[in-house]
């Protein structure tokens, strides 16, 4: 049996969707951080299926791609996230606003 | 050698930036023979192309030297460089020479100020200026070097700013030639709309396909810019305020260069006046008039200064009156002439004045012939030189403009003939009063025992330049009471100032073996400059006779006045029926001025001012302004500082987006 | 074992013939290389030995290595010019053209420029350590490879190797919370920003079939694909990552906040790295790949450009904090870029890589002074601490005013070119409205660096603030901001007293600036601290001498005088002789 692919694109958007608007909602870092990285693998869902539809292998070698810049953001990102929160309790993005105007 | 060219404006620009840089460390002296220096080292470069011209073929004595395209719009190719010629060759050797005695002279004139390092700032960058529109090989350069110089001008006249005098002098002397200046900005527009190029080589060329009227047009507005610059009817009153200025800056700027300018001008588009007769006509009847006026008012001033200034503004006419009936080269041996003799005139002046504690009041002096020899040989020197007495310089050169303007019109002639007369008689009378006579300052003195040590860096003047003449004359002790108030002991100035002066009175006295009539061979100027200016002389010729004649007839004219002079001054002091009020006032034209135009301009700025200003336009942008930064306001009330606002601006700008993307593709 | 697993895997793929390994041309991607290796260098140089090496060592491998990527750029370039047309490298990856080389060309005078003024800030504030100088080569070769790329994954890449080590840097200093929050909203939000990128890659993916911009490009010219929804919301996708790259509204958030928080020199930096690789990215995918859209687009950065230009001028002008208000300032500047794209043609594209040359250089100057005005702690940015800075520090301040001026757009200043080329590449291209309006928001703009020039050159009392802010912004919004203008607005240089004052103003025109700014500014710029108040007459005013607020002084180290020279004289020098510098422009943007 074979799922269209219109299935999986549906399935990235909605993933899509979701990180979107988890970052939107969500207070924690590091949770907002997740979302983000629920929006690339969104992105990877899109580029194997239309890797597929296309009979393309470039698409599948721009996962690895993604997944490698994906991993190194969040070894920085952790950093920065981990050198802002040590004197802190909890790690809520909310709490950070001391530059705005 | 020709080559090194580029230098000559450049050593009084690298003065000036040095004492722009460095002045104040410098200090006095030093930054004042620093800026000598730099002009001297000009003069030397001048000095160096100038016999590497003459080494040329006449046909060869010309070329452009482009340094590099400053701008290039479409058409418009404007490149920075100069013009070296016989013409601006000759320019570029008298404004040297003349500044480098000038600065020599100002060093020590200007030893006490403390301001001195500032004063050979403005003086350098003034050569540097003078030197661009001299050399600039076209018109963009050209008014490169003449704003330079108004500006420099401005700065000098306004040196002593401290006195309301000389800041409004400046300022007057900025707005006139404002004036001139637009003409002249106008001219060069429709120079370029006309023939396409700004070029003066290119534009020469192209005069053919100009029709007469465009070309009239053009000679008429860059006269504008000249008459401004050289202060002729009617721009000319900024010229005597101007003298409040230093009085090295009045020789300089105000008698033997800047003024010039004009009259450079209107020989370098010599092509353009020839091709345009009803405007040389023009120039050369506001020439004539305004010799004849300024010699007029410069019979009846008392300050020694302003009777120079005057005697300037006639002298320029003289040169107007030249250039505009075709007599180029004449214009040009006044021009050189002048310099020489009126540098020197003003430079005496300046050691009188230096002598009596800065007292400019001719009526105060008197008697200084014992006192001060140098001063008085040179001036002796320098006021036959003017008056045309032969064989001094001035005797050749204003020859040689009667002459030629007898050829044009005998009426011209008639009233050049007469300001000679009364050329030789006004400085006549400046002489006598200074010199001879009575020492009207010991009595002064005498009078004035026991004030108190006081002393005023310069004597306060009021706040123009009639009132200063209506105060003096309706009440003389004040000024015996100023003169007074230090002790007087009048002697020559020391050798830097005397060198320029014995220098400038050689030339005076010889400065006519350039041009002299009797033989083809002898008129070496008239040869130098033949390559600029054959196509466009005016052509007449005279017999030996007729030459011989009017040289007769000039040398007569001369004595008359010389004579005029001494015997209507020798012994008195005050003769009101040759120095009536209306000439005084300087025909009441400045004053005319002063209510015509700018007291109703004043009146209408004030309306302006109050309503236009304060109302509509400051109501105006401040409520813009204010509109703004409440919009600030409230806008950075978005930037709330929480990331996730943040990233709702961004995704709302991604919604938005793709909203209207999609939208397209359903369209 | 598993190295030999890996081994017959490679092995394995490599002689089926799914795979080919592309030829490397080694020399294409030279500047890039060097700049890594230089970051890698430093970083190992770091770790191995024993004693701490001095900031200085690295400051001048920084350098060294930016000079290096400079000469192979210009290498390149005549290699380019030589051939009379472009190529590219490694399997189409990457487009080495007349645009990507003057893209590299210009990231690596960022490099050398930011490194010198870096400098002083890293030995005044004690950071040791290869971290700073290694971050940033690492970022400037991202942005080379934005400008190169010829294929979106490239693209990609070259965005998160510029932007990774820019996160790091905003964070950087651990004295200040600030600048922890900066690198934490710029890290989440830029995040979020390459998360939506890439999903815009593949949707363009799927809709074309390549992501390799000639073929897309290809593809784009031989279908009718105007209204394909995937491929229309893949760009629009993708915009918006570049939008949020160069600072556009309403992407453009993070930017005050990041930019106030990052450590100067940082932020100088970041303004001009991340706008020369997004822009260099951003023209070129818009211009050539996405060419055939045009009438899609356009619209969209009409608005994006009104918007930024609008919101950068206008919330410049409430700003207190001199760091802030330039942040809103190159958000303004963004929005000038915006206009030569927007106008979509061949002069509107060389118009605006004029101006990011200019940008940078401006920018990189003005950040260096406010660092070191910053005074050590980097805290004082507020417009106060600028008070009376014309009095003490001459040199600096006539500098900080050039720098400001040219941001303004005054005339003899590469500022003003760079706002008249990209203003007639939109007339040209019949944007009448965008052009008026980017003007007038020049003029707005104008206002708030016109005040800080009349802050540095006014009287010492503080009542005058408000004085000096209505004067500002009238300048500003009466007319196009000129020097002489800026300086006659002021009470104390009236008519009358103008000669007196020349002395004092004159350098300080533009004019003078030339002469003195050319021939002496570094060397009074490092001389000027030592001796405050040299050659200066006091002014007999009613404010008094100017107390200043610290007791610090100011630590001018002689580095950060050479960077800031450096940007003081491109700006005047070419402002007055645009030639060279526009010739190369045009050059590069013919051999796109």
């Amino acid at each position: 049996m074979s799922v269209p692919a219109s299935f999986y694109l549906t399935l990235s958007a909605v993933l899509f969707t979701i990180g979107a608007i988890g970052l939107l909602v969500r207070r924690n870092v590091l949770v907002m951080f997740m979302c983000v990285e629920l929006m690339l693998n969104a992105a990877n869902l899109a580029f194997v299926t239309f890797a597929r539809e296309l009979n393309d292998v470039a698409g599948q070698a721009a996962v690895f791609f993604v997944l490698v810049v994906a991993a190194a953001e969040v070894v920085v990102g952790l950093g920065i996230i981990v050198a802002i929160f040590r004197r802190r309790v909890g790690a809520t993005a909310d709490d950070i606003h001391v530059l705005k105007g | 050698m020709l080559h090194a060219a580029f230098l000559i404006p450049l050593f009084p620009l690298a003065g000036f930036a040095v004492l722009a840089l460095a002045g104040r460390r410098l200090g006095n002296p030093v930054a004042g023979w620093l800026g000598t220096a730099m002009v001297a080292a000009s003069f030397v470069v001048t000095v160096i192309v100038f016999a590497g011209l003459f080494q040329q073929a006449p046909a060869h004595r010309s070329f452009d030297q482009t340094w590099w395209t400053w701008f290039s719009v479409d058409r418009l190719h404007v490149t920075a460089g100069i013009l070296v010629d016989p013409l601006s060759m000759t320019m570029a050797l008298f404004v040297t020479g003349v500044s480098t005695l000038i600065h020599l002279y100002s060093i020590g004139y200007m030893e006490h100020d403390p301001q001195l390092p500032k004063f050979f700032l403005y003086m350098n960058l003034f050569v540097s200026s003078m030197l661009l529109l001299v050399l600039g090989g076209n018109l963009v350069m050209t008014f490169l070097g003449w704003e330079g110089v108004g500006v420099c001008s401005y700065f000098l006249i306004a040196f002593w700013f401290d006195r309301p005098s000389a800041a409004s002098a400046g300022k007057k002397a900025m707005i006139f030639n404002r004036i001139g200046d637009a003409g002249f900005l106008v001219g060069m527009f429709l120079v370029y709309e006309r023939t396409g190029s700004l070029q003066y080589t290119t534009v020469f060329s192209r005069l053919g396909h100009v029709s007469g009227a465009s070309l009239t047009a053009i000679a008429l507005l860059l006269f504008l810019g000249a008459v401004g610059k050289s202060a002729q009817l009617p721009l000319y009153p900024w010229l005597a305020d101007a003298m409040e200025g230093p009085t090295p800056v009045s020789a300089l700027i105000h008698a033997a260069t800047m003024v010039t300018a004009g009259v450079y001008l209107m020989c370098r588009i010599n092509p353009i006046l020839f091709r345009a007769p009803d405007a040389a006509h023009t120039v050369a009847i506001i020439g004539a008039v305004t010799a004849f006026l300024g010699a007029t008012i410069a019979c009846a001033q008392n300050d020694v200064k302003k009777i120079l200034a005057y005697s300037t503004i006639s002298q320029l006419g003289y040169m107007f009156l030249a250039a505009g009936v075709g007599a180029y080269v004449a214009a040009i041996f006044l021009m050189l002439a002048h310099a020489f003799y009126k540098a020197l005139l003003f430079l005496g002046a300046g050691s009188v004045i230096h002598a009596m504690n800065d007292e400019q009041n001719t009526k105060l002096m008197g008697g200084l012939r014992a006192v001060m020899p140098i001063t008085w040989i040179t001036f002796l020197v320098a006021w036959l030189a003017i008056g045309g007495v032969p064989p001094l310089a001035g005797f050749w050169a204003k020859g040689d403009v009667l002459l030629n303007a007898y050829g044009f019109s005998p009426w011209l002639y008639a009233l050049g003939a007469l300001t000679a007369v009364l050329t030789a008689y006004y400085i006549g009378r400046c002489y006598m009063l200074v010199f001879s006579g009575n020492a009207r300052w010991v009595e002064a003195r005498a009078s004035g025992d026991g004030h108190g040590a006081v002393v005023s860096h310069a004597s306060t003047p009021p706040a123009s330049g009639h009132a200063q003449e209506e105060a003096d004359t309706s009440n003389p002790n004040v000024s015996h009471e100023r003169v007074s108030q230090r002790e007087l002991h009048p002697h020559d100035p020391a050798w830097v100032m005397t060198v320029p002066l014995v220098v400038l009175a050689v030339c005076s006295f010889v400065g006519g073996i350039i041009n002299l009539p009797f033989h083809p061979n002898l008129v070496f100027l008239e040869r130098w400059l033949d390559p600029v200016v054959s196509r466009s002389l005016f052509n007449h010729h005279f017999g030996a006779g007729t030459q011989v004649l009017f040289a007769c007839v000039d040398a007569a004219l001369a004595v008359l006045g010389v004579g005029l002079a001494i015997a209507l001054w020798r012994s008195a002091v005050d003769r009101p029926e040759v120095e009536p009020t209306f000439l005084q006032r300087a025909w009441f034209i400045d004053f005319g001025y002063d209510r015509l135009i700018a007291r109703t301009s004043t009146v209408f700025a004030a309306f302006t001012s109050a309503v236009v200003e304060n109302r509509v336009i400051d109501g105006a942008v401040n409520g813009v302004a204010g509109l703004f930064r409440s919009g600030g306001g409230v806008l950075r009330k978005v930037q709330t500082g929480y990331v996730r606002n943040y990233a709702l601006g961004v995704m709302a700008g991604l919604v938005v987006l793709l909203a209207y993307v999609v939208s397209r593709s359903v369209s | 074992m598993i190295a030999s697993l890996l081994g017959a895997l490679v092995g394995s793929v490599a002689s089926s013939g799914a795979f080919s390994i592309p030829h490397i041309d080694y020399t294409a991607i030279l500047p890039e290389l060097i700049l890594i290796g230089g970051a890698l260098l430093m970083l190992a140089a770091g770790a191995l030995s024993v004693r701490h090496l001095p900031t200085f060592a690295y400051t001048v491998l920084s350098a060294a290595a930016g000079v290096a990527a400079l000469v192979s750029g210009i290498v390149l370039w005549e290699k380019i010019h030589g051939k009379g047309r472009p190529f590219t490298a490694i399997a189409h990856a990457l487009s080495i053209d007349g645009f990507s080389t003057a893209f590299v060309i210009l990231s690596a005078c960022v490099i050398i420029v930011s490194s010198f003024i870096a400098d002083g800030y890293l030995r005044r504030e004690g950071i040791a350590g290869p971290e700073y100088h290694a971050l940033a080569l690492l970022g400037a070769s991202g942005a080379m490879f934005m400008a190169a790329a010829n294929d979106f994954i490239v693209i990609f890449l070259g965005l998160e190797i510029m932007s990774i080590p820019l996160y790091v840097l905003a964070a950087m200093d651990q004295r200040r919370a600030e600048s922890g929050e900066a690198g934490m909203k710029y890290f989440v939000l830029g995040a979020f920003s390459s998360a939506i990128f890439v999903y815009g890659i593949a949707l363009t993916y799927g809709a074309t079939g390549s992501t390799n911009l000639a073929q897309i490009a290809g593809y784009l010219a031989n279908n009718v694909s105007t209204n394909d929804g995937l491929l229309l919301a893949g760009m629009g996708l993708v915009l918006v990552g570049f939008l949020f790259k160069i600072a556009a509204v309403p992407f453009h958030m993070w930017t005050p906040d990041v930019y106030q928080g990052a450590p100067t020199p940082a932020t100088g930096y970041m303004a001009a790295i991340a706008k020369v690789g997004g822009f260099a990215a951003l023209l070129r995918v818009f211009f050539s790949t996405f060419h055939s859209l045009t009438a899609t687009w356009q619209p969209v950065l009409w608005v994006v450009a009104v918007l930024t230009l609008v919101l950068g001028a206008v919330l410049g002008l409430v700003q207190r904090n001199v760091k802030r208000m330039l942040a809103y300032s190159s958000i303004n500047h963004a929005g000038f870029i915006l206009l030569g794209l927007q106008a979509a043609s061949a002069s509107g594209i060389s118009a605006s890589l004029y101006y990011v040359f200019v940008y940078a250089f401006l920018v990189l100057g003005s950040f260096a002074i406010i660092t070191v005005i910053g005074r050590r702690g980097d805290r004082d940015h507020a417009i106060e601490s600028y008070r009376g800075l014309a009095r003490s520090h001459p040199m600096l301040a006539l500098a900080f005013a050039v720098l400001l001026l040219a941001q303004a757009g005054a005339p003899f200043t590469t500022g003003f070119l760079g706002k008249l080329y990209v203003v007639e590449a939109a007339v040209q291209s019949h944007s009448y409205a965008l052009a008026v309006i980017a003007m007038l928001t020049g003029a707005v703009a104008a206002g708030f660096y016109l005040r800080v020039v009349f802050v540095m050159y006014g009287q010492g009392s503080g009542a005058g603030a408000r004085a000096d802010d209505g004067a500002g912004v009238g300048a500003g919004v009466g007319s196009a901001a000129v020097p002489g203008e800026a300086l006659a607005g002021h009470p104390e240089l009236a008519m009358a007293s103008a000669p007196g004052g020349a002395l004092e103003v004159a350098p300080g025109g533009a004019g003078g600036a030339v002469a003195s700014g050319a021939t002496a500014t570094a060397g009074t710029l490092v001389a000027a601290p030592t001796e405050p108040d040299a050659g200066e007459t006091a002014p007999a005013g009613a404010g008094g001498a100017p107390s200043p607020a610290r007791a610090l002084p100011f630590d001018l180290a002689p580095t950060t005088a050479v960077g800031i020279a450096v940007t003081v004289l491109f700006t005047v020098v070419l402002g007055i002789w645009p030639g060279p510098l526009f010739a190369f422009v045009h050059a590069a943007s013919l051999l796109f």
